[in-house]
């Protein structure tokens, strides 16, 4: 933490998380269901310490961009609370949506349609300070800087228009945008996932440099487990809408406690031929969302259900600090009732 | 203050800058299994060719010079545009003068290259000061259309929900006529005139204008980089004025232009019917009515309004398709 320079906007101190998620919840309705509505994030808590990168990983539809989106306000959470260094989010005495939208910034992983096509990318940039009160020519200044950052020559590819650019000069110019706010934490959304290893690789690498430069706190969506361990600190572990495990990256890929995450660890590529995977370690689609199974959200794709995963929830543990790891699974639970279950 | 404690006191650990090769997947292995992590940022991409690079419209003026069919037909439209507004300068006759003795001269009758009308007027002078009715009738309604339309589309398309389903359902309602049938309607409720005549035709553009707007507002709203806007803290007049209006006035703009020939032969129509300028008033129209009795004594001269008519609106239609092709930013 030491490494952290100090920040007059840093109110809660080193201890103080950047930002607290509790029970946060969103729930889309579905036409024509009946009442019936897509459990998108359901009761997710977790934190994100100043100065670290969260990672957070699941499958398509597991509630992972929703969940940037709550975090960023863009959608109203039905319940649950944000705390941002210290503040809650948007309620009297708390920090307001505007302040907080001051502080976090949010990058997509569409990065052509992130920009707005019919705008020179130094525009685009020069938006955000602009319309959080910098006068045109201040705010034109900071595109240029930040466009510099990022590695991109604000006299050449300043005047551009989206179109005219790369996917990796695209996905840079989306960084600047973030940045150019001057934000305290960033939302990564899948940055990297539409674009190719080269090219993922010297983004990453950027996003790694400016997070030290500029002091940043990262949120790292992803469904690529081998990019998120190269990036965070911690990973959160998402499926159909909730949490499954959580805990420091080394911890969660040297030790999965959840069979979910073991199954997504042992369904990267290898490397080396002669570990070769032979059968698919999960099989079949995450069920449905509107009507996700009982108990355990996992149980109907795990190797391990019993009885127990089909009528109790399993709990995500307490975390107590920072290096805890804990799993929402019944196995990890003493006396759960899983023949399997740790005994205590 | 809440007491927060139960979740996660956090005390994040910063990784160093050089990570252990074991922590690695292989592609990321650069030198000797550590990752090369540089503190400046990289500059292979300032070397990238200085390519030259053009505003928007200058993109756009760039493509039309090269495309000799779309500037042939704009400058028959800016010849017609300049002809009617320097009427009394080239007119060669009074368009009112009439005379009993010369009444439907064919063309070149002395001195009167177009030949005359049914009360002896020169037709030459009364096309040229035609051109006036017909392009004023045919460009105002649109702009008016365009402004009330491209405001309610926008505005609809970009709340959504219940407005945008009220504001559109109102249109089709006005959609459920064929759109002569509904300019005459009003037309001829409201009484003939000129000014009325342009209202009747504004309203009938009104719903096209604004599906146009609409589609467009719709399409822009879900991207990315207006929710991007919305999360550096831009409020929705901002976004609008910034972000939705320069991407939607390009498609409104072309339908506007395919709009201008329609306008001017559906008020060509209506001065036919009598429900437009009111003779003596020269109008393209209104001449095409009062001249179609006399089509088996000079019948070429009874055609040259609808001749005008003709060459107005496909050089119209020509230009703005031109300008269509040549607006698309991504060709």
């Amino acid at each position: 933490m030491s490494s952290l320079a100090y920040d007059p906007r840093d109110r809660g101190g080193p201890q103080q998380p950047m930002l607290i998620a509790r029970d946060l919840r969103k729930h889309f309705p579905v036409k024509a269901s009946g009442g019936k509505s897509v459990q998108a994030v359901d009761g997710v808590s977790f934190s994100v310490g100043k100065g670290e990168t969260l990672g957070v990983v699941g499958e398509s539809g597991c509630g992972k961009s929703t969940l940037a989106r709550l975090m960023l306000h863009l959608i109203k959470p039905d319940a649950g609370e944000l705390v941002f260094d210290g503040d809650p989010v948007g309620v009297a005495p708390g920090i307001p949506i505007d302040a907080l939208r001051r502080q976090v910034q949010i990058v997509f992983q569409d990065s052509y349609s992130s920009l707005n096509p019919r705008m020179p990318v130094r525009d685009s940039v020069a938006f955000g300070p602009f319309v959080q009160g910098k006068r045109k020519d201040e705010a034109r200044q900071v595109a240029r800087d930040m466009l510099g950052k990022v590695g991109l020559d604000p006299e050449i590819f300043g005047p551009r228009y989206p179109h005219e650019l790369s996917g990796g000069q695209k996905q840079r110019v989306n960084i600047a945008r973030a940045l150019a706010t001057g934000p305290r934490m960033v939302i990564l959304d899948e940055p990297v996932s539409a674009l190719d290893k080269s090219i993922e690789a010297q983004v990453l690498n950027l996003l790694r440099a400016l997070k030290r430069q500029l002091n940043l706190t990262y949120v790292f969506i992803s469904h690529d487990l081998n990019v998120v361990r190269y990036i965070s600190d911690r990973v959160l572990v998402m499926y159909l809408g909730r949490i499954v495990e959580f805990g420091p990256i080394d911890a969660i890929f040297e030790r999965p406690l959840h069979p979910y995450t073991r199954a997504l660890l042992a369904s990267r590529p290898s490397m080396d031929p002669a570990r070769r995977i032979e059968l698919p370690p999960i099989s079949g689609d995450p069920p449905n969302p509107i009507e996700p199974p009982s108990g355990c959200r996992f149980r109907t794709r795990c190797p391990f259900a019993e009885m127990v995963c089909e009528t109790a929830d399993p709990m995500l543990g307490p975390l107590q600090g920072p290096q805890s790891h804990v799993a929402a699974c019944h196995m990890q639970e003493a006396h759960s009732g899983h023949s399997l279950a740790a005994s205590a | 203050m809440t007491d927060y404690s139960s979740v996660i006191p956090a005390k994040a650990g910063i990784r160093g800058d050089e990570v252990p090769a074991a922590a690695l997947d292989p592609r990321f292995r650069g030198n000797g299994g550590v990752i090369k992590t540089r503190s400046e940022p990289f500059l292979e991409e300032q070397a990238a060719p200085a390519t030259k690079v053009r505003g928007y419209w200058e993109s756009v003026f760039h493509r039309l010079r090269r495309d000799p069919v779309t500037l042939v037909f704009a400058v028959i439209v800016l010849l017609i545009v300049l002809a009617a507004i320097c009427a009394p300068l080239i007119a060669p006759f009074d368009p009112y003068k009439e005379s009993i003795v010369g009444r439907l001269k064919p063309l070149g009758w002395r001195g009167h290259p177009l030949g005359t009308d049914e009360l002896g007027r020169d037709m030459l002078s009364r096309l040229i000061y035609g051109g006036r009715v017909s392009l004023l009738m045919g460009i105002v309604p649109v702009l008016i259309a365009s402004l009330i339309g491209g405001m309610l589309g926008i505005a609809g398309g970009f709340i959504g929900g219940r407005t945008n389903t009220a504001v559109m359902r109102t249109m089709d309602v006005f959609y459920a006529f064929p759109s002569v049938l509904l300019a005459v309607a009003i037309a001829g409720a409201m009484g003939g005139g000129m000014a009325n005549g342009m209202l009747a035709l504004s309203l009938v553009f009104i719903p096209p204008m604004c599906r146009v707007a609409e589609t467009a507002t719709t399409q822009i709203r879900a991207l990315d980089f207006i929710e991007a806007a919305r999360a550096s803290g831009a409020r929705t007049t901002t976004i609008i004025r910034y972000h939705v209006l320069g991407n939607v006035l390009g498609p409104v703009f072309i339908y506007a232009s395919s709009l201008v020939s329609v306008s001017i032969l559906l008020a060509s129509g209506l001065s036919f019917l009598g429900l437009g300028v009111r003779p003596p008033v020269p109008d393209w129209g209104l001449m095409l009515s009062t001249l179609r009795q006399s089509i088996y004594v000079v019948p070429f001269v009874c055609a040259l309004p609808g001749l005008a008519i003709f060459i107005t609106s496909i050089c119209c239609n020509l230009v703005s398709d031109g300008l269509r092709a040549a607006m698309d930013v991504r060709m």
